[in-house]
């Protein structure tokens, strides 16, 4: 399981910012995932309207979420398959190992899954003796290398090449130490091969879905790879781990989905396989498992139906939003400390490990609105994150010198002669003060925003006396 | 009980008991109807057109094409394209009708068993069930003449389409699959395992840089029945 480090979010955003390996990694990779999306939105015209009705469906479907789960699972059960409700993570680590005990599972390959880190599948399944077999490249590695992901997409995007040379060197001792790695096909090929085996001797596949589908009690996998089917055809035994508000009504639904998110994520069109899976293997088929299991979870989700928090059940986890990120974009995906990083993540990890351990994610945010902007479902992030920084006002969770920093700023602001003339003092003293250099290095009461850049000295006038001016100009 | 906690909790966070019956009654009627929704011009063309996007985003995403003008070339096409690629003239094919009934006997060379996939074969034909314009997508809904297989563990593989069978969008194709399939477990029309497959496989973990054949095929390669007169080029 992901170990929750949310609570020192300070601490690890400072070692981020002076991580040299990951600043080399987000400085390659930001201006692809944001250029790769604008160019794949703007081929499609339609691709506005569709986020309209994207966020229409989901907004239906959670409003009818007792009965489109209960749909779905009536016809999971008419295809051959069972489903384990888990309201609780413990709920389904227990019967992911209830399943893989029944199977006699020695191991277990795995398709990319976030809500196998959620519940910390792996190091529940290694406890019983069942080794998990991570099988998307950049979450195998991460594996190896006893690291959670760093991004919902792309786990590994963090790893520099040198990184991934090294880990295969210590990890696949097999192989000649002195084989070259000559390109990044090479390691590719090499992960490639050793994973093929390890698809083929599984007694058990554990994938995850991005879709429930309620018409056909069908759950999807959307993956470029091929290792989510290999994992889900090949072994005897299918478990898929989805929670509750991956549920769409019908296929059509989901097309409009499907349409939004490769794009919204990689950039693609299309992602090269979209897999929609419906129960046991058939009478006359010649492959596909034996036993098709989904283990349902809520873990907390449903206290959030009928709270503002509701919006963020739509989220169809294309990251979207940390790629747009400013905040995210200089930190990376471990500072946030926990499963989701980035905007979902600020929103999300409170509501499922308490404000008071996730209070500072609502925090680390700009508020320039990017996130909701790129959002394919359209969730007011922005706003969310607002609401846990007022819940964790009202709880007295925040520290005592940023409270009364609040409460001295608004006895003024409800004073608004005072607040004027004490601003326009303030600025007048402190563009005087700064004239010469045009900054600040140093403040008093500034240090947070000095401590790593300079403070852009003001030029002496407030809003408020520029705004009335230009009104008596343009009324002239 | 978590079954009922979960739904519960659902319930009284939209504020309400289980939904009436008129209102479950409206909703299973959504799904009997399921709807269309907004769909992308792009794929909205006269058939030959449509025809050619196919093509395009096939080749957009990495796929080959070759355009035959009847079944009867196909197994020739194979063994020219294997001997291009300096592959053994061997295959795995499903044992679908349509590729049985090919003259295969004409290139007694090509080695071809008709079945599901195993670890070691290099080449495998697939047969496909519909093509999608829209993003160059291929159908393969599984069947015992289609295994899944097929579709993931050869390094190579060949897909036969023909093109009266090529539709604009997703949702074209779904309908194609209510009205032409019947699943003998549930009496619906979904199979086991559908795949919506566009392009070879591939990866962006390493250093965000595509490459080839992450753990499916690594070519990707669409024999084109022109069994269409309207779709011709």
């Amino acid at each position: 399981m992901v170990h929750l480090t949310s609570p020192a979010f300070k601490a690890n955003a400072a070692r981020a910012l002076s991580d040299a390996g990951l600043q080399k990694a987000l400085a390659r990779s930001k201006p692809q995932f944001q250029a790769k999306r604008a160019k794949a939105a703007a081929g499609l015209p339609e691709f506005e309207a569709l986020r309209d009705i994207a966020r229409d469906i989901k907004n239906h479907t959670l409003a009818h979420l007792d009965f489109y789960l209960e749909d779905y699972a009536a016809k999971v059960e008419a295809a051959g398959g069972t489903v384990h409700w888990c309201a609780t993570a413990e709920d389904a680590r227990a019967a992911v190992l209830r399943i893989c005990r029944a199977a006699g599972a020695r191991t277990v390959t795995k398709g990319k899954s976030m809500i196998s880190e959620e519940i910390g599948i792996n190091e529940h399944l290694e406890a019983h003796g069942i080794t998990p077999v991570e099988t998307d490249l950049g979450e195998y590695i991460l594996q190896l290398r006893r690291e959670p992901p760093s991004h919902i997409i792309g786990p590994a995007f963090h790893l520099n090449r040198e990184d991934w040379e090294k880990s295969f060197r210590e990890s696949h001792t097999d192989l000649p130490p002195d084989r070259e790695f000559r390109e990044r096909r090479d390691i590719l090929a090499e992960a490639r091969t050793l994973l093929r085996q390890k698809f083929l001797a599984a007694d058990v596949g554990i994938t995850g879905a991005n879709f429930l589908i309620a018409e056909t009690g069908s759950s999807v996998i959307v993956t470029n790879e091929g290792n989510g089917d290999l994992t889900q055809t090949l072994p005897r035994v299918h478990i898929v781990l989805a929670s509750i508000e991956k549920v769409v009504p019908t296929l059509e639904d989901a097309c409009v989905f499907l349409r939004l998110l490769a794009r919204s994520a990689t950039g693609q069109d299309f992602s090269v396989y979209t897999t929609f899976s419906t129960g046991i293997r058939r009478e006359t088929d010649l492959d596909g498992p034996h036993e098709y299991h989904v283990v349902l979870l809520d873990n907390g989700r449903s206290n959030m139906v009928g709270t503002p928090f509701q919006d963020m059940l739509r989220c169809i986890r294309c990251a979207a939003c940390m790629n747009h990120c400013p905040v995210y974009q200089s930190v990376g995906g471990h500072a946030y400390g926990w499963v989701y990083p980035g905007p979902m993540g600020s929103v999300l990890t409170p509501t499922l490990v308490g404000v008071e351990k996730a209070g500072h994610l609502p925090n680390a945010s700009t508020f320039c609105g990017k996130c909701e902007s790129v959002c394919p479902v359209k969730i007011p992030l922005p706003k969310l994150m607002r609401h846990w920084r007022e819940r964790e006002f009202e709880r007295h969770l925040t520290p005592a010198t940023t409270r009364f920093g609040l409460r001295f700023w608004a006895w003024f602001a409800r004073r608004p002669t005072l607040y004027r003339w004490a601003t326009r003092a303030a600025m007048a003293t402190l563009g005087w003060a700064g004239r010469k250099r045009g900054a600040f290095a140093a403040l008093p009461l500034a240090g947070g925003w000095t401590a790593g850049r300079d403070l852009p000295a003001p030029e002496g006038d407030t809003f408020m006396a520029r705004y009335a001016r230009q009104r008596r100009e343009v009324r002239r | 009980m978590s079954r009922e906690a979960i739904l519960s909790a659902i319930r009284r966070g939209l504020r309400r008991g289980p939904l009436p019956p008129d209102q479950a009654a409206m909703l299973r009627g959504r799904i009997a109807a399921h709807p269309r929704h907004l769909i992308p011009a792009r794929s909205r063309l006269p058939r030959a057109e449509q025809v050619a996007l196919f093509v395009r985003n096939v080749e957009k995403e990495f796929g080959t094409v070759a355009r035959l003008p009847d079944p009867s070339a196909v197994p020739g096409a194979i063994a020219e394209y294997l001997a291009r690629q300096n592959l053994p003239p061997a295959l795995v094919a499903a044992p679908h009708p349509d590729i049985a009934a090919l003259p295969w006997a004409d290139h007694p060379l090509l080695q071809v068993e008709h079945r599901a996939a195993r670890e070691g074969d290099a080449v495998s034909l697939q047969h496909a069930f519909a093509g999608i314009a829209e993003t160059g997508t291929l159908m393969f809904p599984s069947a015992r003449e289609r295994p899944t297989t097929l579709n993931l563990l050869p390094e190579t593989e060949i897909v036969l389409l023909r093109a009266s069978r090529i539709v604009g969008a997703y949702e074209e194709a779904w309908d194609l699959l209510r009205a032409e399939n019947r699943d003998g477990r549930t009496g619906g029309f979904m199979p086991r395992n559908v795949m919506l497959v566009t392009g070879p496989s591939r990866s962006a973990d390493i250093e965000q840089t595509l490459e080839l054949g992450a753990h499916g095929p690594r070519r990707l390669h669409v024999l084109l029945v022109e069994d269409d007169p309207s779709a011709r080029a």
